[in-house]
Formats: structure tokens, C-alpha cells, sequence
């Protein structure tokens, strides 16, 4: 992600926890692309926190992504209710919390935009991981209303519904091809979504497609399938 | 999965892991029989097959400091060359030896030791490298360079990667103030007019003879030669000086299918070669080229390999001592001619002196040529393997897919050196190609 837009010229700020890991992505933004890159300390889970670390950003940026999540075991969370709080936390209330900030502060300047990474899986509660989707459902619906409110102030909104994407997190997984996507293909449909002001992306088209399926399902059918 | 090198011969199953981090490498060197490292599979046999585990090392690809004073760049080993010409050539630097095509990894170039068309002025790619971090058998990695690790870093230096894991290195560009190249094209009608415009060319940075090797008779050795100097901003016309490394963007081909057999044929290529040459002898003399297609001319076909049809294709490339060059040419370009298994691509060049340990080149001359796997290639690359030998010349690694470690043997009186280096240090056992073991290195 921060290639892509470095590799358009834009400045970078990356803000994550334990940040001093970020040292060497650091030089390699710095050394390919020449553009000034700052490593920021920022926990999404501690909400209290947020409103000083953007007063420590030495300039606000123009336009802010977030990508933040955590898919932890539904099972788990089933029975775990720290899990299944943190789980909410993490895709919800901290990436929110966030943005809303960025919002206000945006809105006072009349410009920029702000992307948030939400999921298909927010699209339609399921039996095998419906408190990650139903955080991603508040999230998703949470982008639509800020999109909604700031769309007369200069400020742009992109929801990114990105299905499988090739990480870390699914490397264990066994995901089909044609509806994998890889990071850099994810960052260069956000980029190009920034550009052109899209309101929400799907990575691969076909998940359009899939989901829109999903959803028309009725409901008395839904509960008894397994998808 | 199903593994190749470029030139889709041979294909062997094989695990492969592609690690995030140092921890995961060293995980699988710990716990795997044998590991080999490989880049972006652009050597064409099976140098980086090990079908236990080969390690993609591609996201090890940060580009970690560089040095404007000195243009030393330090990079993890998964970085590819065109990454480096991306982020350094708009900033006047340019690789100090670069293989005939750009994506490769830094890893990779130095696995192989390769070469470019500047071997004669600039030596091979190890000109350019002050130090190499190799992880070995116990996961920790050294340091090794011409003041320490001497030994590990003169056998890693074209040591195929069976020297232990090329993490990260340090190595130089060179500065340019242009993105252009003066290439002269000379026109040569046969062998020894090509090659003593080659001894001519002493003097330019870059030079290489493109032979047709359909020729016979009194046009045996046909060849265009190209010289090049990197372009300085006076040369350049006064609309491209205002921004003298922006270079045309090139249309991007593709061959989306594999040829079938029968497509490339000796009429088909005599055709080419024919018109490939006397468009190129009406071209003659200086014009200005852009540095990606002076260096890279089939980076602008991706997938050109698939030229050679499903089964894939072989590479030969040898190097032949000075002295005894002008007659192992003859022969091998000969038998070629006399086999009618004309090749698409025959490159000559002049190679300077070389001092290493395993690399390939040698003071002296290299041909390659590539011919699809058909039933007589075989009999005839064990043709032009004999000729090599008896001439004092030596193979390619990069290159090779095919040969007998008899053969290798015969070739290189460096191999057991080599062996008794990796049995010694405890590399054997640990570092392992599909080609290692076929060579029994």
C-alpha cells in the first residue's frame, strides 16, 4: 500500500504498534521512491490514545487508510467473550475511532480522503464467522454514513471490500485462485479508487457478483445452508 | 508444484516455500534435508530446484541504505534489477554490470556470477560487490567480503547459491548522466571480420556480436556487431536534454500461447536471421538507443521463451580461452550449421580477464545459443560440449540443464576444488540443487 502511493510521489506515514520493526520498510520506501517516510507508534485497540497521537503527526495527511483487522477464531469467540470483544474492537470501534477523528479534522480543512479496508464477510452474517462480519457490517455501514455526512465538505469516503486476499493472516488457508487477490493488487485498486473517487470497491469484481448472490438468498432458505 | 527454469527444460516437482522474514528461512534450512535458494527462476535449467524445498526469496526485497557518495546500495537478496533501474536511474545511476535482462534479483546475479556486455572492460558482477550476508547450514549469517570470510565470499561469487542462503549485499552503480546509449552497429560478413571488429572494440564499454548461425560456407559467422557508450547530455538532441533519463515508453508485448514445434523451423529462422541482418547492416553506424533496449531487447517480449513451442528449450553457452577461440568458434559454429538446428539467439562476446574461484567466464570468447528440445538436440549439444572441451573452453551454470558431471569435469579443472570446499564447509549436505546433484557438486 505504501509503495503504491509513494510510487505516485506521495509522502508517507506509517502508523502501527511496535513501529521500531518498521525501520528497514522505512529505507526501502525512502531509498526507491525519494519521498520523506515517518514511522508513527499508534495502538487502534486503545482508543483514549488516538487524539495525541494525530496531534504528534508533523502534518496531516492528505489522505489516510486504514487497514486494521483481526479475523480470530469464531469458535473461540463463541465462548470467549474477551475474544470475541477484542475481535470487535479491533475492526470496529478502533478503526472507527480513528477515522472520526481524521474526519473532523479533515472537514475543517476542506479536503482529503479516507479509505477503510471493511470485508465481504460484513455484507451477510455467517454461521462460520458471523462476529468478524458482524463487526465489519458496523464498520462498512459506519464508512457509508461518514461518506454520507462529509460529502458536501470537500472530504472523500472509499469502502474497500477486498474478499480473499493472499496474507499472513490466510497463509494457512487454503484459498481458490480466482478469488485471491494479491496485496499489491489490493493497494492498486485503493489507489486507483483515491484517484477516481469511488465510493466502494470490491478488489475483484467477481465478488460483486458473489455477493450480491449471498445477499438475495431469503433468509428462511439462509439459515439452513452452510456457506 | 510442477518447477522449470526459463527454459521450461526440465520440470520437476517440487516444494516450494516463499518466507517472510529471516525466522522463516532459517526455519526451513533447520528443519528441511536440503534447501536451494532461487530469485525469479531466470536461469534456464535446474539451478534453483531442490524438490525437498526451494525457497522463493522474492519477499526478501527491501532496499536498505544507499550511499550517494560512493553509490553503494545495500539490499536484501530478493530485490530485482529492474527495482534498482526504477528507483536509481532517474538519480543518474546505473548498474556497474547487468545481465541481458532485468529481472533477475540481486541474489541471483551473484549466485551466478553473470555477466554483461561490458565482461571485457568491467570484469563479471563481482566487480561491483563489496560485501554478501550468507546464512549458513546453523541459520546464522556471515558477513563476507574481500577482507573477511575471503574463502565463503570468493565460492559464493558464482557458486550457484550451494554455498549457503544470499540474504543481503552491498553492491555499487555507477553514475550516467543520460538514460541513452550510443550504439554503433558494424556489419560483419563472417566469423573473422566479426571477431576482429570485436578485438577492435578494446576500447568501448560495451560490445557483442549477434551471429547468425544458418551462415555456411563463406558466410559462416555472419554477424551485426554492437558497440555502446553510455550517452552524455551533449549527445543527446536538445527536446530529450531537458530530461535526459526520460526514455520512451515501450510498447509491452506478450506471447500469451505456447508456439507450436513446427512454427519455428530452418525456414522461418533463415528468413529472420536473413532479414534481421541486413536490416540491421542498413542501419549501420551510430545512432542514440535507449538503455532498455540496448540492454534488454527481449525484456520487451514477456515470455519470449514461450517461442520455443511446449516442451521447452535448451541454452548453451561456453567460453573459450583466447588463444584457441578463433578455431573452437569454427567448429562449433559448424556443427550448428552442418546440424541445421539453427538457434533464434547466438551471442557472441568478448570476455576480459577473469580471477575467481567458480565463476563462469574466462579471458577469451563466449558463445551462447538456444535450440528448442527436439530428439537430435541432445546429440548435438553432446557435439558442441566435445568441441568446447578440446578447445580449452568451460559451460555456463546459469545456462546449462542438461550436462554430465563427466562433462562438467572435463571442462573445469575447478570442480573438485569446489566440491572438496563444500564437503569441507559443511554446505553440501545442506545446500542442494536439481543440478547439483545431476553435476555431483
Amino acid at each position: 500500500m505504501a509503495h503504491k502511493f509513494a510510487a505516485h510521489g506521495h509522502p508517507i506515514q506509517l502508523a502501527a504498534r511496535q513501529s521500531k520493526k518498521l525501520d528497514a520498510e522505512k529505507a526501502n520506501l525512502q531509498i526507491r521512491y525519494g519521498v520523506p517516510v515517518t514511522l508513527h507508534e499508534f495502538d487502534a485497540l486503545l482508543p483514549e490514545t488516538h487524539a495525541e497521537f494525530l496531534a504528534m503527526l508533523p502534518e496531516l495527511p492528505a489522505i489516510a487508510v486504514s487497514i486494521v483487522g483481526m479475523m480470530g477464531s469464531q469458535e473461540g469467540s463463541e465462548r470467549d467473550y474477551l475474544l470475541a470483544s477484542c475481535i470487535m474492537r479491533s475492526n470496529f470501534e478502533g478503526p472507527a475511532n480513528i477515522l472520526s477523528l481524521l474526519a473532523n479534522r479533515f472537514e475543517e480543512r476542506g479536503s482529503g480522503t479516507l479509505v477503510g479496508l471493511s470485508s465481504v464477510a460484513g455484507e451477510r452474517g455467517r454461521a462460520t464467522n458471523y462476529v468478524y462480519g458482524s463487526a465489519k457490517a458496523g464498520f462498512t455501514a459506519f464508512l457509508s454514513g461518514l461518506r454520507n455526512r462529509l460529502a458536501k465538505r470537500g472530504v472523500h469516503v472509499v469502502t474497500v471490500l477486498p474478499g480473499y486476499v493472499a496474507t499472513e493472516a490466510t497463509e494457512s488457508i487454503h484459498l481458490p485462485a480466482r478469488l485471491t487477490a494479491q496485496p499489491s493488487e489490493v493497494a492498486e485498486r485503493i489507489v486507483v479508487a483515491v484517484e477516481r473517487k469511488k465510493n466502494v470497491i470490491y478488489v475483484r469484481p467477481v465478488w460483486r457478483l458473489i455477493m450480491l448472490i449471498i445477499r438475495l438468498i431469503p433468509e428462511a432458505v439462509f439459515k439452513r445452508i452452510r456457506i | 508444484m510442477k518447477l522449470a527454469g526459463w527454459g521450461r527444460f526440465p520440470v520437476m516437482d517440487a516444494q516450494v516455500y516463499v518466507p517472510r522474514d529471516l525466522a522463516g528461512i532459517q526455519q526451513l534450512v533447520a528443519s528441511k534435508p536440503s534447501v536451494i535458494a532461487r530469485g525469479c527462476g531466470r536461469a534456464y535449467g535446474d539451478s534453483a530446484i531442490n524438490s525437498s524445498a526451494t525457497i522463493d526469496m522474492r519477499r526478501l526485497n527491501r532496499m536498505l541504505a544507499f550511499d550517494p557518495k560512493t553509490g553503494q546500495l545495500i539490499a536484501e537478496a530478493g530485490v530485482v534489477l529492474s527495482d534498482i533501474i526504477a528507483a536509481f536511474l532517474p538519480r543518474g545511476w546505473f548498474p556497474t554490470v547487468t545481465p541481458g535482462t532485468k529481472f533477475v534479483t540481486l541474489g541471483g546475479m551473484i549466485a551466478a556470477d553473470v555477466h554483461g556486455k561490458n565482461h571485457r572492460k568491467h570484469g563479471s558482477f563481482r566487480r561491483c560487490v563489496d560485501w554478501i550476508d550468507v546464512m549458513g547450514a546453523d541459520g546464522t549469517i556471515q558477513r563476507c567480503s574481500r577482507e573477511g570470510h575471503v574463502e565463503l565470499f570468493e565460492h559464493t561469487l558464482g557458486g550457484m547459491g550451494l554455498t549457503g542462503i544470499i540474504i543481503r549485499a552491498a553492491v555499487r552503480l555507477r553514475t550516467i548522466e543520460t538514460g541513452w546509449i550510443r550504439q554503433t552497429t558494424i556489419p560483419a560478413p563472417n566469423l573473422e571480420s566479426a571477431m576482429t571488429a570485436l578485438e577492435r572494440a578494446h576500447g568501448s564499454t560495451y560490445s557483442v556480436a549477434w551471429i547468425d548461425c544458418l551462415g555456411a560456407g563463406i558466410n559462416l559467422g555472419r554477424s551485426l556487431v554492437f558497440l555502446g557508450e553510455h550517452a552524455n547530455s551533449p549527445d543527446l538532441p536538445a527536446h530529450r536534454s531537458l530530461h535526459p533519463f526520460t526514455t520512451p515508453d515501450k510498447r509491452k508485448l506478450s506471447l500469451p500461447f505456447n508456439f507450436p514445434c513446427f512454427a519455428l523451423n530452418r525456414f522461418s529462422l533463415r528468413a529472420f536471421n536473413t532479414l534481421y541482418y541486413w536490416a540491421g547492416a542498413w542501419n549501420r553506424g551510430e545512432k542514440l538507443v535507449d538503455w532498455d533496449s540496448f540492454f534488454y531487447p527481449l525484456d520487451a517480449i514477456a515470455a519470449w521463451h514461450r517461442l520455443y513451442g511446449r516442451k521447452g528449450f535448451a541454452q548453451f553457452q561456453c567460453a573459450l580461452p583466447l588463444n584457441r577461440s578463433e578455431e573452437g568458434l569454427r567448429a562449433l559454429l559448424q556443427t550448428v550449421s552442418k546440424a541445421r538446428a539453427g538457434s533464434f539467439l547466438a551471442v557472441l562476446k568478448r570476455f576480459g580477464p577473469q580471477e575467481s574461484r567458480f565463476s563462469f567466464p574466462m579471458e577469451g570468447y563466449s558463445l551462447a545459443l538456444d535450440f528448442p528440445i527436439t530428439t537430435k538436440t541432445s546429440g548435438l549439444l553432446a557435439n558442441l560440449e566435445q568441441i568446447t572441451i578440446d578447445h580449452g573452453g568451460r559451460f555456463y551454470l546459469a545456462k546449462d540443464s542438461r550436462m554430465s558431471a563427466e562433462t562438467l569435469r572435463a571442462s573445469d579443472g575447478r570442480v573438485e576444488s569446489f566440491v572438496r570446499m563444500r564437503a569441507d564447509s559443511g554446505w553440501k549436505n545442506s545446500f542442494q540443487s536439481a543440478q547439483a546433484e545431476r553435476l555431483v557438486l
